[in-house]
């Protein structure tokens, strides 16, 4: 009895590999249709990534480590503040050229419901849904907070010649700099790490803890552009 | 002699193996659950990079493999190459594959189709930016870079 169970053993430690699915999720964006227009951007609403041949990494215009990355992220997304838990930056001069961050627009309750009816009226109920969301988002932080303004997002460009790995590496800090925002808000306001919000979410399809997560998100969107990578190789420095 | 005698000549019996079976038999399970069977051959060489924001994928039958690294076999070369399924493939082929491979899902799930790129970490950025490209064009948006789990750095 025990050869046989042995004999079996041996062949399934063989055989098989302990599985490993896992890594870093991304979503990729539609493709782009030819007539599409260009959206103007002001400067100080992207946060621009760079990578080069050398996989040396530069973040707005200067040379960074990628040890770095997490935290001048984090100021990015934090901006101005967000209402809630960061107090407004003091030192922030806002004009054309020092505006280094995005500035932070107040989503004030009073004008969303008089917003949501004038959708409502005017027969836009996705639009209205969306105002809803962002109520919800209030009535559970207990006050108002400040929004990104829409054009704000993380730009990443690579060189076809950068490795591999520094290229998941950025994603990673990427991420990992929106998950630890969300990770502090949410533990300050519902007592539970976002990460543990979302898990949770994902067993028990819980309509409440949907409303948590998605009010997380709208005050740290995730949003990660990728820029048509340059090539050294071709002369375009 | 007798100085070195033992007095106490009681022995301890021999361990019962009576037991054995139920443990190799627990062992034996414990493989049948954790493990997979091997369904594809890994024709690259694939060092996958580390990364701390690793997401899990739980329906393992949505998942589509594209692997780009160096031939295992030094006689195709050293330079990354891209595997589909058990072929060595080009970039073109790409869409191709992804239309094939949706076809294997149930169609309510083609949507949910996800691809976990195993890309070498010393692969260069020219062939994945191609793959991706490609995936697009597919409209496979889903993508996960296969990555092994490690801390989030301070």
């Amino acid at each position: 009895m025990a050869d046989i169970a042995f004999l079996l053993l041996i062949f399934w430690l063989v055989t098989t590999t302990i599985d490993s699915d896992e890594g870093v999720k991304r979503q990729l964006p539609p493709p782009v249709p030819p007539d599409m227009e260009q959206q103007e951007v002001k400067d100080g609403d992207v946060y621009n990534v760079r990578t080069n041949f050398r996989d040396e990494l530069l973040v707005e215009k200067e040379v960074m480590s990628i040890s770095q990355l997490k935290d001048g992220a984090k100021d990015f997304l934090v901006a101005t503040g967000t209402g809630l838990l960061h107090p407004e930056r003091p030192n922030v001069t806002l004009g054309d050229d020092n505006m280094k961050y995005p500035e932070r627009q107040w989503v004030r309750k009073a004008e969303l419901i008089s917003l949501e009816q004038s959708y409502l009226a005017a027969g836009q109920p996705k639009a209205a849904a969306r105002v809803r969301e962002k109520l919800t988002a209030i009535e559970l932080f207990g006050g108002d907070y400040k929004e990104l303004p829409g054009s704000a997002l993380i730009s990443l460009q690579t060189d076809r010649s950068t490795s591999y790995d520094l290229y998941l590496q950025v994603q990673n800090e990427l991420e990992a700099a929106v998950n630890e925002l969300r990770d502090e808000l949410s533990m300050a306001k519902f007592n539970v790490s976002y990460a543990a919000l979302e898990e949770r979410y994902s067993r028990t399809k819980e309509e409440a803890l949907l409303d948590k997560i998605k009010s997380i998100r709208l005050v740290y969107p995730q949003r990660i552009s990728e820029a048509e990578p340059r090539d050294a190789s071709q002369g375009y420095y | 002699m007798s100085k070195f005698k033992k007095n106490n000549k009681r022995e301890s019996g021999a361990i019962s193996t009576a037991s054995l079976p139920d443990i190799v038999f627990m062992l034996l399970f414990f493989f049948m659950v954790a493990t997979v069977l091997r369904t594809e051959e890994e024709m690259v060489k694939v060092v996958r990079p580390e990364a701390s924001e690793i997401y899990k994928i739980e329906k393992k039958h949505l998942i589509r493999y594209i692997n780009i690294g160096p031939p295992q076999d030094k006689r195709y070369g050293t330079e990354p190459v891209i595997q589909l399924n058990d072929q060595f493939a080009d970039v073109a082929q790409i869409r191709d594959w992804v239309e094939n491979e949706r076809l294997t899902l149930a169609e309510a799930e083609q949507t949910k189709m996800w691809v976990s790129m195993k890309v070498d970490q010393d692969t260069k950025m020219g062939v994945v930016t191609d793959v991706k490209q490609e995936l697009r064009k597919a409209s496979a948006l889903k993508v996960l870079y296969s990555a092994n789990s490690r801390e989030r750095t301070n």
